[in-house]
């Protein structure tokens, strides 16, 4: 306001000057005498001028210059956020009005198209959940291992069967249940030679180039330990270009077993083939000798001795064929496991259907497990229920030691009838008759069925004598469902980036803790236990943990026991250190290590280094010392401490493997913190926490 | 005088009726209860004929019959491999042994008689 003023005072001083410049002296009189008389005239109405001018400009410029400016910081805002709020509503007026209420219907526009978005995207993500979860619960209740693969080998997906599987063939001890050898993320070539699988992709892209729609191939593969194992192959295809493979499929059975057995089987045949062969050709011979009409009595009795004794060898062969034979028919039947009440209850509607007439009870114990074809049990329940034609039937399961028993049975009448043999006799079995009787069937499950009476209790039954399920593995139902899938892993690749370029979400990491005997490593101290969990893609996987308590050989500190909870008797017996570290490393391998003040962990490790032959040369992060990154002006960097600020629950009592587990969730809580501090790759980390080291052993 | 047969066999059964009818057929009739046995007997009597078994204690049948053909003043014994092994693969290891004829049991003694016959020519 000033500045310009200034300048039109000076112009018009200049102005004044430049005039008188040319007048003479009488001029100037005049003039002056003029200004006199008529200059404050003058003066004010080139102040007016003036002003007007001014006012006039003013309202250009805002019109002009200022509007569209505030219109565009306006608009940029609400480029940026979307609940910005209405331009037009608090414009004032003018011109570039029109042109915000045009920003604000572009705004509005926009906020639709982006709800609508994230409503479609929800939607999708909602279905991809289901379909995955559907996936992993299909998965969990195969009777068969299955794990996908992406092209490089790394798992994406398998079901608890696969890892039972591999468990069961390792020779390590169990500390991981099997997670160091199939997890997410982890190479399938540490379970399978590298090999057959590369010949097996072959065959099947061979097949899908010639555009054959079952393009599966198979192999048979021996394990380290000397089992063998039939593993099919089938492609992922990728949903863009059916001929291209995104991953393969594969479909193990243990054929140990079944190999074992065939080749048993076969051997048996032979021998017994050729035993025959033998015994049928010095029967044939002697008989062939005895039509000779000349013989004497004692060659004749010789002869017919050969006949007599090769019978008998014959016949015990036979015997002890049958009796080994039996098991393997037994085997061979397919039996499923059933629990014995669901039996009993389709049993029971099975009679009801065919008999006409409902059981009148049943008292069944719902605890047993049984091994069963229950199509036929029912049958043959049926057919006995129909032919006994009572009203006043019960079923009965009970466990008789290693077997059960199940029993259809009535009130024993007065009269000491003799109850029919039906048991025996061959029933319809299903829609017609069959050759089948229901002792066939209790046979058919290596039992028997008989027909007894208990006098005390006033009852008759047909007792059937079943097997019962093999153990049941009570681990393969954790209380959460273990994150046995991993799809994001499909876009991981093994592209040779160097790990500290490599973004700290988008690591596998092994978390772990240990417990020892004390504080100082080089003077005797020991790992006690040594427990662990991993995290993929920024996921922490709650089935695949590692848990062990190692026997340190030496004695226990009565006073460290109150920090360890770990007792002598509780590490009679555990694996030595050398094999749990075997076991960890294969189970922390291609991952990043992280612990809490892992330096005191890494010390304990490395000095084992020398005994056992086994490094760990994987980077490690600190959460100690990422905490003290992220969150630099806290009074205590104790894992409770850290792990209450950041909401992380601390649950169970002091033990490796729930320590193990509260750092990972520290550590997932701690990525986000330090990516507002811009550190997003593993170097940015390690640098970053390097510098909270040294500023740490300044103080 | 009359032709040597041998009969190189673990199972005495067989060789009570084998033997008897051998001798009916006018064969002069020695007898081996195991390989080696039977490759003695072959080097010392030079047997015309050996009905031999397969699967024999010591030594078994194919490998008497490799032995006796490597061996060249045996050169004129007629080897008739009398045996329990029916596989084709076996059969086909005992003619590729050396084998002149190769039984599998049980057979009629009539069609052993004739083969023998043949065998002889």
């Amino acid at each position: 306001m000033m500045a310009p003023g200034a300048a039109l005072a000076a112009w018009l001083l200049l102005g004044g000057l430049a005039m008188r410049a040319t007048l003479d002296e009488a001029a100037r009189g005049a003039l002056a005498s003029l200004i006199d008389s008529h200059g404050a005239l003058v003066f004010g109405w080139w102040l007016v001028a003036g002003g007007l001018g001014a006012w006039a400009a003013a309202r250009l410029y805002d019109a002009h210059v200022a509007d569209p400016a505030r219109l565009a910081d306006a608009a940029r805002l609400a480029a940026r956020d979307p609940e910005a709020p209405a331009l037009a509503a608090a414009w004032p007026g003018g011109a570039t009005r029109a042109l915000a209420r045009a920003v604000d219907e572009l705004a509005d526009q926009r906020r639709a198209l982006r709800s609508e978005m994230s409503r479609m995207v929800d939607e999708a993500s909602r279905k991809v959940a289901l379909e995955r979860d559907q996936l992993g619960a299909l998965m969990a209740e195969l009777n068969q291992s299955v794990i996908v693969c992406n092209l490089e080998g790394r798992i994406l997906l398998y079901n608890g069967r696969a890892r039972a599987l591999f468990r069961n063939l390792s020779q390590a001890p169990d500390s991981a249940g099997g997670a160091e050898l199939i997890g997410l993320g982890r190479s399938i070539h540490a379970v399978i030679e590298p090999a057959p699988i590369a010949h097996a992709r072959e065959a099947i892209e061979r097949r899908i180039s010639r555009g054959e729609t079952a393009a599966a191939s198979q192999f048979v593969t021996a394990t380290p330990g000397g089992g063998l194992l039939q593993v099919r192959v089938a492609p992922v295809r990728s949903a863009a270009d059916a001929n291209a493979m995104s991953g393969f499929v594969l479909l193990i059975d243990d054929i140990t077993e079944d190999y074992a057995d065939l080749s048993r089987r076969d051997r048996q045949l032979v021998r017994l083939t050729e035993a025959c062969r033998a015994s049928l050709a010095s029967m044939q011979a002697a008989i062939d000798m005895l039509d000779y009409p000349d013989l004497s009595t004692g060659e004749r009795e010789g002869f017919q001795a050969v006949v007599r004794d090769e019978v008998a060898i014959l016949s015990g062969r036979l015997a002890d064929l049958a009796a080994d034979a039996s098991d393997d028919l037994l085997t061979r039947w397919p039996l499923q496991e059933m629990l014995g009440a669901d039996l009993a209850t389709a049993a029971a509607r099975r009679i009801e259907t065919k008999a006409g007439r409902p059981v009148a009870g049943m008292e069944i114990d719902e605890a047993l497990w049984l091994r069963v074809d229950s199509f036929a049990l029912a049958e043959a329940l049926a057919f006995l229920a129909l032919r006994l034609a009572r009203p006043d039937l019960t079923l009965r399961l009970a466990r008789a030691g290693a077997r059960a028993y199940l029993d259809l049975a009535w009130p024993a009448s007065e009269l000491s009838e003799s109850p029919p043999r039906l048991h025996g006799e061959p029933m319809d079995f299903g829609d017609g008759p069959s050759a089948l009787t229901p002792r066939d069937v209790a046979e058919r499950h290596g039992g028997e069925v008989w027909l007894e009476h208990d006098r005390a209790r006033g009852l008759s039954f047909f007792r059937f004598l079943l097997p019962l399920a093999l153990d049941r593995d009570t681990e393969e139902t954790p209380a959460e469902r273990p994150e046995y899938y991993d799809f994001d892993l499909f876009a991981a690749s093994d592209a040779a980036r160097a790990l500290d370029e490599r973004r700290l979400d988008e690591l596998a990491f092994t978390v772990f803790d240990t417990e020892t005997t004390g504080l100082d490593p080089a003077g005797g101290d020991e790992i006690l236990q040594l427990g662990a969990v991993r995290i993929v893609n920024g996921r922490l996987l709650r089935g695949e943990r590692f848990e062990q308590l190692v026997d340190p050989g030496r004695s226990i500190p009565e006073a460290s026991i109150p920090f360890h909870g770990i007792r002598p008797e509780m590490v009679r017996g555990q694996p030595r250190i050398g094999e749990v570290l075997a076991a960890f490393h294969a189970f922390a391998a291609d991952t990043v290590l992280v612990g809490h003040n892992v330096a005191f962990d890494m010390r304990f490790l490395q000095l084992k280094e020398a005994a056992t032959g086994i490094r760990f040369a994987q980077p490690v992060l600190d959460t100690l010392l990422l905490a003290n990154v992220a969150q630099p002006d806290e009074a205590s960097y104790a894992l409770e401490a850290i792990a209450a600020r950041l909401g992380v629950a601390v649950s169970g009592r002091h033990s490796a493997a729930s320590d193990a587990r509260t750092t990972a969730q520290v550590f997932l809580k701690l990525l986000p913190l330090l990516r507002e501090r811009e550190i997003a790759t593993l170097g940015d980390a390690r640098a970053a926490a390097k510098d909270s080291y040294y500023s740490r052993l300044r103080y | 005088m009359s032709a040597k047969v041998l009969i190189a066999d673990d199972e005495s059964n067989i060789v009570v009726s084998l033997s008897f009818m051998m001798k009916r057929e006018g064969f002069d009739v020695l007898v081996a209860r195991d390989g080696l046995e039977a490759l003695g007997l072959i080097r010392r009597e030079r047997p015309r004929l050996v009905l031999l078994d397969v699967m024999m204690p010591g030594m078994n049948g194919f490998d008497v019959c490799e032995a006796v053909r490597a061996d060249a003043e045996l050169r004129d014994t007629r080897i008739l491999m009398l045996t329990a092994k029916g596989r084709d693969a076996d059969r086909a290891r005992g003619i590729g042994a050396g084998a002149n004829a190769y039984v599998t049991k049980p057979f009629s003694t009539r069609d052993l008689v004739a083969k023998i016959r043949d065998t002889m020519s």
